[in-house]
């Protein structure tokens, strides 16, 4: 006989979910101060290239995360984030603008956003095949039309925040850098703020969940299902403009590298939150720039294994590792309506 | 008399490919009344229903709501005229809260932040109002059914609903949840709200309404009242023909004991025990119901018995030998045939055809394998004649099973197991959501192959359907067998003791 349910105090939810995470953090946060004590330079150097090579993983991520929590698995970061990159270091060389440059890789994002929308909303083709239609196509078109030797006019450069820049440790890392990165952070904590304290936030995760439940509510799940993949397809973009505007400043073929890929094993490692993601980009953006560092330190492994540090990361924590995540319920799920 | 109508519809009629679901319907509501529609399934309920809540537009046929005539495009126009609508299925969020689920597509916001605040105390302020407690910050998937259904009609007024549609709201209910159902809809009527209730449960129609509206086929057979009208009158103009509504059987003729379970010990989902010491025996030629409402063990008793969950002690036999641990097959190959508890999850394969579903247990085996082949004469032949025998009506064997209405679906199921003339049958809630005339065909199939001599184990929370069929009744209470009863010895108050936990020893 079942009886009204007490449900466990506030706290304790919060840290059956989330203890793993912090316990994480409590311990790469000693980690890090017992190493800036020994060697302030290079744990300032290790951190800071942490955040940057978290940006566009915490912006896939993100990217993801819209997509999935309105149920539209988005297998193709990759690809927008590939395309977005490319056609904004093109306008970049065509008009010498950094910002415009940015709108068009920001709009390029969208754009494929909504093709995946549209293969997988309105056609309801299978969702991982729409995705690879995106990676294929912006393989294939960056591919094809890219030019060696072509160079952007500039890159995003570092604004140090005034006073906040000097805080010893904290400053470098978080308070003097280039303008995405910021604009990531906020969108972490936008995003965050949009997805469980808006009504678009309670829309988008109930159409996630059990579209038939919106309809009856009168909630439009296909629009849902578009807004958010669009959104989520210029956050992608901007991730890509990133790539080539502010950490590069060329474009490459194929320099997207795996990133859109393992955006989703840290969307999944962030358990389908913003903040969540966020912590997990860390941890992989650590991952990356640790490997940067162990090349340097001349440890006698070769450079190789320590290139595969994040890949392995990405491999423990898809293999679900690190506990059970339960994604939205009827995510993948094309909604048919009666 | 039109001031007094809460809801009109004229002429409504509505067609599928090859179906014409509603044909001309008229129906009418009262301000304040509980208005019952009946049918079968597939007499055009559900489908009238959600015509009426925006989901399905219809063909022809006019709205009134308060004696203006209205159109009702989608949802949110019925959710603006005042109609809320309970589905059969709940539609809520099971990982959202209470207050979450209840405000959704009608959110109150403080600039852009939703403002949670001021939704408990609107949803605690409606809870106090109609009597029905909910807390607004449960997670909803952490509620029983009973409660769930509460947040839907919470749901609804907190759309100030005027009209509430009720779609087979019992379905899910234990007895005692049902009651309290009740209570809540003659509370919501005293307060203006007036509720369509939609069920094929004669009883309890005629407990709570004030008018019935029968359908069959697309129509409406008629209106009529409580004091007007009695069970076998409401089945009659359910089915067309009369019914029996009391299972005609005669006298068991019990014989050896064929299936026996000595001290079962089983565990839930949850790793407790809920099955705890069970031991009966079941003879050739007798029905042996188990008693209990919902949740007693019933299901893991079942599960046990035809292998699908481990065996933790104690011991189940067939003709004196032990039946192997989770060994599904064993079972089947010594003549079981198995009426599951949930024929859409275990009993049938939705999307295959009804011919194939025909042949699912004995699919390996001649007639219906040729070597590694199918034999598809076979299969088809044997579909066509079951079809035929038990009435399943289906537009051909190859129409896959899920297309089927439950009663056709549960009639396949019914033929298949029963067409092999089991020595042993475990039916397990075999009427389940079914209408009367379904309830009658299955149950006259299932006295006739005890009369064959079958051994025939039932398992039903319905206390109608255990004392009409049963000839010995176990009644199960926490997973343990309280009282061992025959019907003509106990009235149906009674057993409801028994199964509500009150000792037998008090009782009888």
């Amino acid at each position: 006989m079942q009886t009204t349910l007490e449900s466990p105090p506030a706290w304790k939810v919060y840290l059956s979910r989330w203890g793993w995470g912090l316990g994480t953090a409590l311990v790469l946060l000693v980690l890090v101060l017992w190493n800036y004590a020994q060697n302030p330079t290079s744990t300032e150097a290790v951190l800071a290239s942490t955040v940057r090579q978290s940006t566009p993983l915490v912006l896939g991520a993100l990217c993801g995360l819209w997509g999935e929590r309105a149920a539209v698995i988005n297998i193709g970061i990759e690809g927008q984030m590939l395309l977005a990159a490319f056609i904004g270091f093109l306008v970049n060389v065509w008009t010498g603008n950094l910002f415009l440059a940015v709108v068009a890789g920001v709009l390029t994002g969208a754009v494929l956003g909504a093709l995946l929308a549209f293969m997988s909303v309105t056609l309801k083709i299978d969702q991982i095949i729409g995705g690879t239609v995106i990676n294929i196509l912006a393989l294939g078109l960056t591919g094809y039309f890219y030019q060696q030797g072509l160079t952007t006019h500039g890159k995003l450069q570092a604004i140090p925040l005034g006073a906040l820049a000097k805080i010893p440790l904290i400053g470098p890392v978080f308070f003097d850098n280039p303008p995405i990165t910021y604009l990531t952070i906020l969108l972490v904590f936008f995003s965050h703020y949009l997805l469980f304290y808006t009504r678009w936030g309670l829309r988008t995760r109930a159409v996630g969940e059990h579209p038939r439940a919106a309809d009856t509510l009168g909630v439009d799940v296909y629009l849902m299902r578009y807004a958010n993949v669009i959104f989520g397809g210029a956050i992608a973009g901007l991730a890509g403009a990133f790539l080539t505007l502010e950490a590069v400043g060329s474009f490459e073929r194929a320099m997207t590298n795996g990133r859109g890929f393992v955006a989703l094993a840290v969307m999944i490692f962030g358990k389908w939150t913003p903040l969540g993601s966020w912590g997990a980009a860390l941890l992989f953006g650590f991952a990356t720039a640790m490997q940067t560092q162990l090349q340097f330190a001349g440890l006698n492994i070769p450079h190789q294994f320590i290139g595969m540090l994040p890949y392995l990361l990405t491999i423990i924590v898809l293999a679900g590792f690190v506990g059970r995540a339960r994604p939205p319920a009827a995510d993948g799920v094309p909604y048919e309506k009666e | 008399m039109s001031e007094t109508l809460a809801l009109e519809v004229r002429n409504i009629t509505k067609r599928f490919p090859g179906v014409l679901a509603n044909d001309r319907v008229n129906f009418t509501l009262h301000k304040g009344e509980i208005h019952s529609l009946l049918g079968e399934n597939g007499a055009g309920k559900s489908t009238l229903m959600n015509i009426i809540y925006g989901l399905y537009s219809p063909d022809e046929g006019e709205f009134f709501i308060d004696g203006q005539r209205v159109e009702i495009k989608n949802p949110h126009d019925a959710i603006t005229r005042g109609i809320g609508m309970v589905h059969q299925h709940f539609m809520l969020v099971p990982v959202f809260t209470v207050a979450e689920n209840i405000i959704l597509g009608s959110e109150v916001t403080r600039g852009f932040t939703l403002d949670m605040t001021r939704a408990r105390k609107e949803i605690r302020a409606l809870s106090q109002e109609y009597g029905l407690e909910v807390d607004p910050d449960a997670v909803v998937e952490d509620l029983p059914v009973g409660i769930q259904q509460r947040v839907e009609i919470v749901k609804a007024l907190y759309r100030q609903a005027k009209i509430l549609v009720l779609d087979e709201p019992t379905a899910v209910l234990t007895p005692q949840e049902a009651e309290d159902l009740f209570r809540i809809m003659r509370h919501l009527t005293e307060r203006g709200v007036s509720i369509i209730f939609i069920s094929h449960k004669l009883k309890e129609v005629l407990e709570i309404s004030d008018r019935i509206t029968v359908m069959r086929r697309g129509k409406v057979v008629g209106t009529t009242t409580p004091a007007e009208t009695d069970e076998s009158g409401l089945a009659a103009m359910m089915v067309g023909r009369q019914v029996v509504l009391q299972v005609e059987k005669g006298p068991a003729h019990p014989a050896e004991p064929v299936f026996a379970v000595r001290d079962l010990r089983v565990l839930d989902e949850r790793k407790l025990e809920a099955v705890r010491g069970v031991s009966f025996q079941v003879h050739a030629g007798e029905i042996l119901g188990i008693a209990g409402v919902q949740g007693n063990g019933q299901t893991e008793l079942a599960e046990a018995i035809t292998g699908l969950r481990r065996v933790e002690g104690g011991a189940i036999t067939v003709d004196g030998a032990p039946v192997p641990d989770r060994d599904p097959r064993f079972l089947f190959e010594r003549g079981m045939g198995h009426i599951p508890e949930d024929r859409q999850k275990h009993g049938l394969v939705l999307p295959y055809p009804v011919a194939d579903n025909l042949a699912l247990v004995a699919y390996y085996k001649p007639p219906f394998a040729d070597g590694i082949q199918r034999n598809d004469a076979a299969i088809m032949e044997n579909a066509v004649r079951l079809i035929d025998e038990y009435d399943i009506r289906t537009p051909g064997p190859l129409v896959p099973a899920g297309n089927l209405s439950g009663g056709n679906q549960q009639k396949v199921i019914v033929a298949r197991e029963l067409s092999r003339h089991p020595r042993f049958l475990l039916a397990n809630q075999p009427t389940r959501g079914l209408d009367v005339g379904s309830i009658e065909y299955i149950h006259k199939q299932m006295v006739a192959a005890r009369d064959n001599g079958a051994a025939v184990l039932l398992i039903s929370a319905e206390l109608d359907e255990v004392m009409s069929l049963a000839d010995r009744i176990a009644v199960i209470f926490h997973g343990q067998i309280v009282a061992v009863v025959k019907p003509g010895e106990v009235t149906k108050e009674q057993l409801g003791l028994m199964m509500a936990g009150t000792p037998a020893e008090e009782v009888l």
